[in-house]
C-alpha cells in the first residue's frame, strides 16, 4: 500500500472521511468575507471607458469641426498613426510588467540611422533594401534585452537603465549620422510610404499586422502572460518558480524589437536618418498606452488596449489642428488628457492605495 | 524506477517528514530551538502556538524559504536540505499559504499550472484546451468544481484556497514522494460552511497527502487532526492526540505558566477616573467589523483581545483615523471627531504607535531628534526656520526622562535597539503635551524581556498622568497585565468585556473562551 504512493490514493474511498466529528456552521450570524464573483462597475469602465471616450470625441469632433468627418481625414488620422502605433504595441509588454521604457528615442535613433546606412544611400555601399528590416529589429531587441537584464539582475529600476540606454543609443546614432545626413536613394522603400493600399499606406497596414500580433502574443503566449502574471504578482510568480529576470529581459527584447521596426518605417517615411526625429514620441507612446488602460502599475490592460490609446492621442491630435488651436497649447491638452485618464481609470482602486508616489 | 521502489521499500515505514534538533536565530532571539517534530504517512498534523511561538519559522524551514542553522530534516528517512521553494516542491512539499498567493489577473488553470504548464504549452504558445485539462486534472484530486478558465480575483476567498490546494497537489506529479501539504491558518479568514468544506477537503487529502495544519482554533484542530503539537518560545511544549487532551489543556499548554507581577509593574496599575476620553458609537466598517461601542475612561488602559481577523486591528485603524468606517461616530473628550484621517486625529490629541515600527513608525536614516520632533515640528521652530538649540534641549529632556540609551539626539535612529526606538516613537507623541488617547498596536513586538519591562512601565507611567490608552498586546498574558479592561472581539464584535483590576486579574483561559 505504501510503497506505491500515487496509486493507492484513488481506491482507497471516502471511508475514513466519516470518522471524526465535524464543525458545521461554527457560529450563527457570521458573514461571508467572500468577494463577489461579477464583474464591477469600475473594472468595466476600465475596459471600455477609453472606447467610450474615442467614440465621444470623434462625435464632438465631428460637430464642431467641419473637415473632421471625411473619409480623407479618417485615413489621414489613421496613416499618421502608424508609427506610434507600433512602439505603443512594443512599450505596452513592458508596461505590463510594471516596468517603464524610457529608451524609446535612443533605440530608435539608432536602429533609424543603423537602416538608412544599410539600405541604398549616399553614404555608403550597402544596398539590402528590405532584408536590412531584420537586422536592424535585431538590434532593437538586443538594447531592449540589454535594459531588462541589467534592470532584473542587477536591480537597477528600469527607470534608470532605459534613461541610460537611450543616452547610449543617441551617441551611437549621432556617430553615424557622422556630420552628413543619409538620404535614402532606394526608390522601392520610397512606395511604402507613397503607395496607396485601399487608400491606406502600406505602413499602416505592418502597424495593424503589428496590433494583431502584439495582441496574440500577450494573450496567447508564455512570454505574454508571464508578463502580465509579473506586473501583478512578481513574488508570487517566483515562488512558483519561474525565472523572472528571463522573462523581463524577453519583454523588453520583444518591446526593443518593435521599436527597431517603428524606427524603419519612420526612417522610410522621412527618407532619411535623423537622430532627433523620434524626440517626443517616448512621451506620446507612454501617453497612448496608459490613456488606453494599460497602466504604469502593471498588470493590466493591454496590446489591443493601447491600440485604442493610440487613435484617442491622434484623433485629439488631429481634431485640435482642424479647430486651430495652438500646437503649444495642443501639447499642454494632451498632458491634461494623461492625468484625466489615469485618475479616471485608477478611480476605483483609490481606497486600496494607501501611498502613490 | 525500480531504484526509488527499493529504496521505499527499505523505509517504508519512516515518517514522511521529520525534524530532528532543528535550531534557527536571528541575531540574538531564538525563532526555533532544538524542534523535534515528524510527519507520518497519511497524517494531518496539528500545530497550535500563540503568536511568535515559532509556528511559522517552522514552516518556512520545511518549505525552504529559511535554512536552519542547526539539526537535521529527514524526508521517508533520507537526510534532506532545501535551498528554496523549488528544492522543496521537488520533495513533494507545498504550503497554502496564510496571505494567498494567485496571481489575480490569471486564469484558475493558469495559476494550478504556473510555471509547471508541461503539454499546456508548445513552442511559448499556450494549448488552451490541454491546459486547462491538465488542471481539470488537480482540481478533480480534490473533487472542486471551480470553472478553470476564470480569473481568480472573480472567486471567493475559500475557492480560492481550493485552487492553491490543487496548485499544491500539482507537485505529486514532479516528485517520486507523497506529497505534504502545509496550511497556514487556513480557517482565519473562512465563514462557518466553507470552513466544514474545508475540513472535508483534508480528509480528502489525508488519503494521497500528509498534512500539517497551523490555526489559532483549538477545537478546529482538534476536530481535524490525528495528532497536535503545541508550540510555545520556538520549541515543542507538548505532544498530544485529540483523543488524550481537551481544549482546556491546549489552552493552558499554548500560553505557559509565568508568574510576573513585577515584570508587568502591577504596584504602578491605579484605578482610572470616571469621566469619559473616548466614546466609541456602533462604528462599522463593512467586512472588518460593526457596531462596535466602548467607552475609554480619563487614564484607563483598555486592552482588545482578539484572533487574527478579530477587526481589532481594523478597529484601531479606524480610531486613528487611518481607515474609512461606514456607520458610527466618535467622540473624543466631548467633541465629535468629524474628520476622518490621521492628521485631524493627531491635532485632537490622538497619538498612534504602530505595530511595525520600521516601516510605519520611524525612519531609520534619520536622527533620534528629528524622529521625535517630527509630528511637534511647530513647537521647536522658531518663525518658520527649525530652532535647532530648542531641539536638542526638548529632546535631551525626553531622552533623559523616558531613559532612552543613545549616545546623543543626532545619531541615526536605526542604530538603536529595539526597545529604544520604541520609546523615541513613544516620545514624540508625549512631546505635544495635549496627547489625551495613545493607541499602542502590539507596543512590545520583537523586543527583549528587559525592554519589554521598560515599555511596561511607561505605559502605566502615561494612564497614571491621565492618558487614555488602547493597547493590541502580542499575548494574551500581556494584554491582561497591561489593562484595566480588557475587550474581546470575534469576527468583527465584540464578544465580552472583562475587567481586569490589578489584584484580581483573570486567566488568559476565561479571556480566550471568548475570542474562539
Amino acid at each position: 500500500m505504501i510503497t506505491g504512493p500515487r496509486s493507492a490514493v484513488t481506491s482507497a474511498g471516502n471511508g475514513s472521511s466519516s470518522r471524526r466529528p465535524r464543525i458545521l456552521g461554527r457560529r450563527a450570524g457570521e458573514r461571508a468575507l467572500a468577494r463577489p464573483t461579477s464583474t464591477s462597475f469600475g473594472e468595466r469602465a476600465a475596459t471600455w471607458g477609453p472606447l467610450a471616450a474615442l467614440v465621444a470625441m470623434c462625435v464632438a469632433f465631428s460637430i464642431f469641426a467641419d473637415r473632421f468627418a471625411s473619409v480623407d481625414n479618417f485615413q489621414a488620422i489613421l496613416d499618421s498613426s502608424a508609427v506610434l502605433a507600433v512602439i505603443t504595441v512594443g512599450l505596452t509588454f513592458v508596461l505590463l510588467l510594471g516596468a517603464i521604457d524610457l529608451s524609446v528615442e535612443g533605440v530608435m535613433a539608432t536602429c533609424g540611422l543603423g537602416f538608412s546606412l544599410l539600405v541604398l544611400n549616399n553614404r555608403n555601399g550597402w544596398d539590402l533594401g528590405l532584408v536590412a528590416v531584420i537586422p536592424i529589429v535585431v538590434l532593437g531587441a538586443g538594447f531592449g534585452f540589454t535594459s531588462g537584464t541589467l534592470s532584473s539582475r542587477l536591480k537597477v529600476p528600469s527607470f534608470m537603465t532605459t534613461v541610460g540606454m537611450s543616452a547610449i543609443g543617441v551617441g551611437i546614432a549621432t556617430l553615424l549620422f557622422g556630420g552628413l545626413q543619409p538620404n535614402i536613394l532606394d526608390p522601392a522603400l520610397g512606395r511604402w510610404t507613397s503607395g496607396r493600399w485601399f487608400g491606406f499606406t502600406p505602413l499602416t497596414f505592418v502597424a495593424a499586422g503589428c496590433v494583431v500580433i502584439g495582441a496574440l502574443i500577450q494573450r496567447h503566449t508564455r512570454l505574454g502572460r508571464y508578463a502580465m502574471a509579473i506586473g501583478s504578482a512578481e513574488d508570487i510568480v517566483a515562488l512558483s518558480g519561474v525565472n523572472v529576470s528571463r522573462y523581463k529581459g524577453y519583454a523588453f527584447a520583444l518591446a526593443g524589437a518593435f521599436y527597431g521596426l517603428g524606427a524603419v518605417m519612420m526612417t522610410t517615411q522621412l527618407q532619411a536618418g535623423v537622430v532627433e526625429a523620434p524626440n517626443g514620441l517616448n512621451f506620446t507612446a507612454i501617453t497612448a498606452a496608459v490613456v488606453g488602460g494599460t497602466l504604469l502599475s502593471g498588470g493590466q490592460g493591454g496590446v489591443l488596449q493601447s491600440a485604442v490609446g493610440v487613435l484617442i492621442v491622434k484623433v485629439l491630435e488631429n481634431g485640435l489642428v482642424l479647430l486651430d488651436v495652438s500646437p503649444y497649447l495642443q501639447r499642454a491638452v494632451q498632458g491634461v488628457v494623461v492625468v484625466a485618464a489615469v485618475a479616471a481609470a485608477t478611480w476605483p482602486l483609490r481606497a486600496r492605495l494607501r501611498v502613490v508616489k | 524506477m525500480s531504484v526509488v521502489d527499493g529504496v521505499a521499500a527499505e523505509v517504508g515505514d519512516a515518517p514522511a517528514l521529520s525534524l530532528a534538533g532543528i535550531s534557527k536565530h536571528y541575531g540574538s532571539v531564538a525563532a526555533l530551538s532544538d524542534m523535534t517534530f515528524e510527519v507520518r504517512k497519511h497524517e494531518v498534523v496539528g500545530l497550535l502556538g500563540e503568536n511568535g511561538a515559532g509556528k511559522s519559522t517552522l514552516l518556512k524551514v520545511l518549505v525552504g524559504l529559511v535554512e536552519p542553522d542547526a539539526g537535521v530534516m529527514c524526508r521517508d528517512g533520507e537526510p534532506v536540505r532545501f535551498r528554496g521553494v523549488a528544492a522543496a516542491a521537488r520533495a513533494g512539499i507545498g504550503m497554502v499559504h496564510q496571505e494567498q498567493s494567485l496571481v489575480p489577473n490569471l486564469s484558475v488553470a493558469e495559476n494550478i499550472l504556473l510555471g509547471d504548464e508541461r503539454e499546456g504549452i508548445r513552442g511559448g504558445v499556450f494549448r488552451w484546451n490541454r491546459l486547462r485539462k491538465l488542471a481539470q486534472c488537480q482540481l478533480d484530486k480534490i473533487g472542486s468544481n471551480i470553472p478553470v478558465a476564470v480569473r481568480t480575483d472573480r472567486l471567493t476567498f475559500s475557492q480560492r484556497q481550493m485552487v492553491e490546494i490543487a496548485k499544491v497537489l500539482a507537485i505529486e506529479e514532479r516528485t517520486d514522494f507523497e506529497p505534504v501539504v502545509l496550511l497556514d491558518e487556513p480557517t482565519s479568514v473562512l465563514e462557518g460552511a466553507e470552513v466544514a468544506v474545508l475540513f472535508d477537503q483534508i480528509d480528502r487529502l489525508r488519503e494521497r497527502a500528509s498534512v500539517v495544519l497551523v490555526s489559532h482554533r483549538i477545537e478546529e484542530v482538534m476536530a481535524v487532526a490525528d495528532r497536535i503539537y503545541v508550540l510555545r518560545n520556538g520549541t515543542v511544549a507538548a505532544e498530544r492526540t485529540p483523543a488524550e487532551t481537551d481544549a482546556d489543556e491546549l489552552r493552558h499548554l499554548m500560553i505557559g505558566r509565568e508568574d510576573a507581577g513585577n515584570h508587568f509593574h502591577y504596584d504602578k496599575q491605579v484605578p482610572c477616573a470616571d469621566t469619559p476620553m473616548l466614546d466609541v458609537v456602533e462604528l462599522t466598517k463593512d467586512g472588518s467589523f460593526r457596531d462596535v461601542s466602548v467607552t475609554v475612561h480619563q487614564g484607563e488602559v483598555v486592552g482588545i483581545a482578539g484572533v487574527q481577523g478579530s477587526g481589532r486591528e481594523e478597529l484601531c485603524r479606524a480610531i486613528f483615523g487611518a481607515l474609512g468606517t461606514d456607520g458610527g461616530h466618535l467622540v473624543l473628550d466631548g467633541e465629535v471627531m468629524s474628520a476622518k484621517s490621521p492628521r485631524s486625529a493627531v491635532h485632537l490629541g490622538v497619538g498612534y504607535l504602530p505595530a511595525e515600527r520600521r516601516t510605519e513608525g520611524m525612519v531609520g536614516a534619520m536622527s533620534v531628534a528629528e524622529n521625535m520632533s517630527m509630528t511637534n515640528i511647530g513647537t521647536v521652530c522658531r518663525g518658520p526656520l527649525l530652532d535647532r538649540a530648542k531641539e536638542r534641549e526638548v529632546v535631551n529632556m525626553w531622552i533623559e526622562r523616558l531613559r532612552i540609551r543613545t549616545p546623543s539626539g543626532d545619531v541615526p535612529m536605526r542604530q538603536l535597539s529595539g526597545g529604544n526606538q520604541q520609546k523615541v516613537v513613544l516620545a514624540r507623541w508625549l512631546m505635544s503635551g495635549e496627547l489625551k488617547l495613545l493607541i499602542l498596536d502590539h507596543p512590545t513586538r520583537g523586543l527583549d524581556v528587559g525592554a519589554k519591562s521598560e515599555v511596561y512601565s511607561l505605559v502605566r507611567e502615561l494612564a497614571t498622568s491621565g492618558v487614555s490608552i488602547i493597547v493590541l498586546a502580542d499575548g494574551l498574558d500581556e494584554t491582561i497585565a497591561l489593562s484595566h479592561r480588557v475587550i474581546v472581539m470575534r469576527d468583527g464584535e465584540i464578544t465580552a468585556t472583562v475587567d481586569t483590576p490589578r489584584d484580581d486579574k483573570p486567566s488568559a483561559d476565561q479571556i480566550m473562551e471568548h475570542m474562539l
